[in-house]
């Protein structure tokens, strides 16, 4: 595992992003090993979605490099692109009516693999995001939740064998994928991620929940106004006074009782 | 579980009720008119057979080419219907709706004015007009979350109501040659059918389904949102560019052979997606069958319903298609904002 660790699938160097002329991220820097799940926080409007979406590929960096697996991004083409990286966006509408197991299906789009293996895949990636029972239900007639918990099954399909991705690294790119979700279902989605992670997986996510990111995550990477102000493991980037400082509220972090991840407690 | 078994299984129905329906219609269609014929001497014409008197004369030279016109313009909407849903990823979407048949219309106007009445002329006008149209209304109404439903519909109005003053100038500036031209055009719906018309419309059918293979897989992953699908590796822009140009081109050739015909682009996918669901695989193909068998229904009803004077079919269409329209827009109330 240490090894693979070492291996960086993503490498973000000195990039900045301009958003209609304002700047909404600051030379960031931040890389992602395989096998490593790592998350991004911060206070609303700290520039989390906008670094997630210069990764993804769906705004241009004002500078600075972006690589995954050593290889620029930029010049991966489309398709190959997209057999190495799955993207879960925030907003996901959909208004007409595929039943859940079309709308993962459409997660097999940029591989050649053959219907029958498709159809073995998506099961699996729903089986892990426990959705299976949602397989023959239209789309726009779920919950919230429901719908999020299946739009995360279909991106785990997009990259659900090392196999498709051409001997490349996997990377998963999250955007609050937990927001919408019970504490039931938060507590799975994350345990499922580790266990996707395991298979040799990069996992960066933004994650609005901090002691739901601190207990799931290798590392967290601390953003505000656009700038990165501390990175590394949980129980050292959360500190009483650094995160009252960014989220400029007064908290208090304590250790869990069990398992002595990081708890932050408001007020 | 169920329903996905269902959705199989009714595809297959689907796909067999549509294409009876259409050979019946198309039967039906060639029977009905001022001289009725038996269904079997209809297929005996068809097969090559002579008739008694002008029988065999009536179905291969006037009542055949009608048919298949009327068939194929059909045909030939539902699948713009179709592919333009997809695109703004909206039920709503229609090409009379968004002002694509406005812009076909100006377009075919002028081509008129200042290159004749030659169908090639007048079609490749029509095609320009309605290129110019969808790719305005795209360009406003689509943005990163989406298109707004209503911002679609406003620019329809927009653009309809540019390209009907830009219509009236030109018939005001026409000399009377010209005027004489145009308005016959306009006025021109299925009646004018020639065996030319019918197999410029077949042919460019052929081009939308032939298309269908680079489009439909695309357009089902464009459903999700443009970077959902750019992030599952389809080429969006192009897909889109593609899309624009089909539609235009379908709607172009169908107005300059037919007029305005509208919503058969509304109704048949919205139709066809309630049987066997939003997937453009078999959406596109089986909106085709609908709407060749709609059409002709239509047309038939409009030549024989008062005869000997013919409904304009736009009429007609326009009488089923609207109060559907109304209907969806109530149904979806909540997705207009």
């Amino acid at each position: 595992m240490s090894s693979l660790k070492l291996q960086k699938v993503l490498k973000v160097s000195g990039v900045s992003v301009d958003v209609a002329g304002k700047r909404l991220a600051h030379a960031a820097e931040l890389s992602v090993g395989a096998g490593e799940v790592v998350s991004v926080i911060g206070p609303n409007g700290a520039g989390k979605t906008t670094l997630l979406r210069a990764i993804a590929n769906d705004l241009q960096p004002a500078s600075g490099v972006i690589e995954l697996g050593g290889r620029d991004i930029a010049g991966i083409g489309a398709r190959e692109r997209a057999r190495q990286v799955a993207v879960l966006t925030q907003h996901n509408s959909l208004e007409f009516a595929f039943t859940g197991l079309e709308v993962v299906s459409l997660a097999r789009g940029p591989h050649s693999t053959g219907a029958a293996l498709d159809l073995r895949i998506c099961r699996e990636a729903m089986e892990a995001m426990d959705v299976g029972h949602l397989a023959g239900r239209l789309y726009p007639t779920l919950s919230g939740g429901e719908q999020q918990r299946l739009q995360l099954a279909r991106v785990l399909a997009q990259i659900w064998r090392a196999e498709d991705a051409g001997g490349q690294y996997r990377l998963l790119l999250l955007d609050e994928p937990a927001t919408s979700l019970d504490i039931g279902h938060q507590h799975q989605l994350m345990r499922a991620v580790r266990e996707f992670a395991a298979t040799g997986v990069g996992v960066l996510m933004t994650v609005h929940d901090i002691t739901l990111a601190a207990s799931y995550s290798d590392r967290l990477a601390l953003i505000k106004n656009g700038h990165c102000v501390a990175q590394g493991e949980p129980e050292t980037v959360l500190t009483d006074t650094v995160v009252s400082d960014v989220f400029d509220t007064q908290v208090l972090i304590i250790p869990h009782p069990e398992s002595g991840k990081p708890v932050v407690l408001g007020g | 579980m169920n329903l996905a078994a269902n959705r199989i299984q009714r595809r297959l129905w689907t796909s067999i009720v549509l294409a009876t329906l259409l050979a019946t219609s198309l039967v039906v269609a060639i029977a009905l008119g001022s001289v009725a014929l038996p269904f079997a001497d209809v297929l005996r014409a068809l097969a090559g057979g002579e008739l008694e008197g002008f029988g065999g004369d009536i179905v291969r030279a006037i009542r055949l080419p009608r048919a298949l016109l009327a068939a194929s313009v059909g045909a030939v909407l539902a699948v713009c219907g179709a592919y333009l849903q997809g695109m703004f990823r909206n039920p709503l979407a229609d090409p009379s709706l968004i002002g694509v048949t406005a812009g076909a219309s100006v377009g075919a106007s002028a081509a008129i004015m200042f290159g004749g009445a030659m169908l090639g002329v007048v079609s490749l006008g029509a095609f320009a007009g309605g290129l110019v149209a969808v790719w305005l209304v795209y360009r406003v109404a689509t943005g990163v979350q989406g298109t707004s439903v209503a911002t679609m519909l406003l620019m329809g109005i927009a653009v309809t109501a540019l390209a009907a003053s830009l219509t009236g100038l030109m018939d005001y500036f026409a000399d009377s040659a010209n005027l004489r031209r145009m308005s016959l055009w306009r006025m021109g719906g299925l009646d004018g059918a020639t065996g030319a018309r019918a197999l410029l419309v077949l042919a460019t059918l052929a081009v939308l389904l032939l298309s269908m293979k680079s489009t439909v897989r695309g357009l089902n992953t464009l459903l999700l949102g443009e970077s959902q699908a750019r992030h599952l590796g389809v080429d969006v822009e192009r897909l889109k560019s593609h899309l624009i140009v089909l539609v235009a081109l379908g709607v172009g050739v169908s107005v300059a052979v037919a007029g305005s015909i509208a919503f058969v682009g509304l109704v048949v996918p919205h139709m066809i997606r309630l049987c066997v669901g939003p997937d453009h695989r078999m959406l596109v193909p089986l909106s085709a069958l609908g709407g060749a068998s709609l059409l002709l229904l239509a047309d038939t009803l409009a030549r024989t319903v008062i005869a000997p004077t013919e409904l304009p079919v736009g009429l007609v269409t326009a009488l089923i298609g609207a109060p559907f329209f109304v209907f969806l827009l109530v149904r979806h109330r909540e997705l207009i904002r």
